[in-house]
């Protein structure tokens, strides 16, 4: 009885061994396991905080020698001069205008787009329009910046006028068309005879389209008669970016939109919900976070842009006559630190080399910031939306 | 980031090692200086070790600092794409260095437009004044009413450089409406395909795209510069310590031999 109770307890106990021992190497294997993705994971953060140190090391010189106020308040921007002036308010400003721009372009169309794939076009027709639309992402941005230099730019310069004037009509066209008739809705709303109402609502059609016509056309010709100058300017670079930023508005917001679900959809239209009224008052809500994500990835990608500013923003560090003069040459930080790096060494003189730095530090800075922005604009979403 | 350093020279030290047996640590060469001249210094300084064997190494941190590493004694050879200054000279002396310049090619600055622009002939001051921003419409220089769109380099450029020293002076800033292009190759690009634009390139890159304008008369060509009748066109140097002698002589003294020239001409310098 003993010796049995024994002989299965050092069974049991034996067993209980091996798996032991069997349990010991499958914990050190999991902790191999989970520690080695933890170093891949934690390696791209520490490539980001060694990026912000080595930047911020080589910027804080450039600061201490020439101080806050040159850079940011004066535009005169010549770093090989004798000595040097480092005024890089111009060059903050065509950033600023140049991401602008493009954001004015890219983003209506973007989201524009991410609607008709998802809620609008049949999904054959959608499996072939998003990868096309996103093979645009594919192509090298400085097969952008040569087309926008040698194609693009000259074309500018030849056809400009004809240009401006038929994207003022294929833009404008449309948006007035649909406020002629809202309005013109509107305002015969209130007449209480219907027979009087349809003959005021189309009268004032009537009137309002003609306006809107003559509207048109009167911007369209003085946009025709624009001559530009330069085909390398603030314009051309923000078409191309706008197109570059498309990709990725397009498809962040699709996701977004696909994410919102049948059931909210189902639910609109169980309503009595038009499918316009479904998607401008609940789909587009829903997904906002997801779209204003999409938005920010475009902007980043536009700001963040190097190559095709450098070749085709025609890189004069001036602020256009007048301020939102388009068609003139403007200079970017990011071109600027691309143009300059060459033989700004330590050696030609330690601020030339330095204010690059600081220049990168404020592009690093700005996206920081940004993000941020959007993380924080993204959870109070999430919040309203879970009706918190 | 100096261990960094240490391995980056072990590395240096041992890649000489391997790929020159041949010659002595104290044999080679080292050239710093001009960015202008650096394609010829190292076209030079590989047609040199491919043919004696001797190790060449060429840096370009800017004229003056050939002046200095000279000065300095860390250089045997300082290119430079403009004279030495009374004040290097006399800071030379006093270190008991002796600079002696040897001209080893000619470089000329084409103004050019717009193949379709009437305008054949300006001035060095026109130019100067069209460059400030005081000129900005080309009727006021004889050609059709059209705003200027001015072309510069990069201030990294040593054709920039150039061209300031020799028509801007020395103080004079290029104005801020200027646009920049990063080469002679995107300069050309934006002039040909401009017609209301000017620009500037080393004389190697004029082709029939662009047109270049005579300057004070003088249209520039290999034979105006080496005449020294084109206005914007300068000297290349190679400084030494005292008169050379040695590897160093036949080093300075290729830009004299066949070969020399015909690598002068392919990289856009005139021969003296």
């Amino acid at each position: 009885m003993m010796s049995e109770d024994v002989l299965k307890e050092s069974g049991r106990s034996g067993a209980f061994i091996v798996s032991a021992q069997k349990r010991k190497m499958q914990k050190l294997a999991k902790t191999a396991g989970e520690s080695i993705l933890l170093l891949i994971a934690s390696f791209v953060a520490i490539v980001v905080l060694f990026i912000f140190y080595f930047v911020t090391v080589d910027a804080i010189p450039y600061f201490q020698l020439q101080g806050f106020r040159e850079f940011f308040t004066s535009s005169n921007w010549y770093p090989a001069g004798d000595p040097g002036e480092f005024g890089a308010l111009a060059i903050i400003y065509g950033s600023g205008m140049v991401t602008l721009g493009s954001t004015l372009l890219s983003v209506p169309m973007g989201i524009a787009a991410a609607i008709c794939l998802s809620d609008i076009l049949p999904f054959s027709v959608r499996q072939y329009a998003k990868p096309v639309i996103e093979m645009l992402a594919a192509i090298p941005s400085v097969a952008f910046g040569f087309f926008a230099l040698v194609i693009f730019a000259p074309l500018l310069q030849t056809q400009g006028g004809p240009i401006l004037m038929w994207a003022w009509w294929i833009l404008a066209a449309p948006f007035l068309l649909l406020a002629v008739i809202v309005i013109s809705d509107l305002l015969s709303a209130k007449i209480e005879d219907p027979k009087r109402r349809q003959q005021i609502s189309m009268f004032l059609l009537v009137v309002f389209g003609v306006g809107a016509l003559a509207f048109l056309y009167w911007v369209g010709s003085v946009l025709q008669g624009i001559e530009i100058i330069t085909g390398t300017n603030a314009l051309n670079v923000s078409i191309i970016l706008s197109f570059m930023a498309l990709p990725t508005i397009v498809s962040v917001s699709e996701d977004a939109l696909q994410a919102v679900g049948r059931e909210l959809r189902e639910g609109s239209y169980a309503l009595g919900a038009t499918r316009a009224e479904t998607i401008v008052k609940t789909i587009l809500p829903a997904a906002s976070s997801g779209i204003l994500a999409a938005v920010i990835l475009g902007v980043m990608r536009a700001l963040g842009e190097t190559m095709v500013v450098w070749m085709a923003s025609g890189n004069s560090s001036h602020i256009p006559e007048p301020w939102f003069n388009y068609l003139e040459a403007i200079r970017t930080l990011t071109a600027t630190i691309a143009g300059d790096m060459g033989e700004a060494d330590q050696v030609t003189g330690s601020a030339r080399y330095h204010v690059l730095f600081a220049m990168g530090l404020l592009l690093l800075v700005i996206s920081f910031i940004s993000n941020l922005v959007s993380e924080r604009i993204v959870v109070r979403q999430r919040k309203i939306l879970s009706g918190q | 980031m100096k261990t960094m350093k240490h391995v980056l020279l072990l590395a240096a030290l041992f890649a000489v090692a391997v790929s020159s047996p041949l010659s002595a640590a104290g044999k080679s060469i080292v050239m710093d200086g001009s960015t202008t001249v650096g394609p010829l210094a190292k076209s030079f300084a590989a047609y040199f070790t491919r043919k004696y064997g001797v190790k060449v190494t060429v840096s370009e941190s800017g004229s003056g600092n050939g002046a200095k590493s000279l000065i300095n004694r860390s250089c045997d050879i300082a290119t430079m794409s403009r004279a030495m200054k009374a004040q290097e000279l006399v800071a030379a002396r006093k270190k008991g260095v002796n600079p002696v310049g040897h001209t080893v090619a000619l470089d000329g600055i084409a103004m050019v437009v717009h193949p379709g622009n009437p305008v054949r002939n300006l001035t060095k001051a026109q130019i100067a004044d069209i460059y400030k921003g005081r000129i900005t419409n080309w009727n006021q220089v004889g050609g059709p009413t059209a705003r200027i769109v001015v072309i510069q380099r990069e201030s990294n450029s040593g054709t920039q450089e150039s061209f300031k020293d020799l028509i801007m002076g020395k103080t004079a800033q290029i104005s801020k409406t200027a646009e920049t292009q990063s080469s002679n190759g995107a300069v050309k690009n934006r002039v040909s395909s401009t017609r209301s634009a000017i620009g500037f390139l080393g004389l190697g890159f004029v082709d029939r795209s662009v047109k270049p304008v005579a300057v004070n008369g003088v249209l520039p060509s290999p034979v105006t510069v080496r005449k020294g009748i084109y206005p914007i066109s300068r000297p290349l140097y190679m400084y030494t310590n005292g008169q050379p002698a040695g590897s160093l002589k036949t080093l300075i003294d290729l830009s004299k031999t066949p070969d020399g020239k015909r690598m002068i001409t392919e990289l856009g310098f005139v021969n003296k």
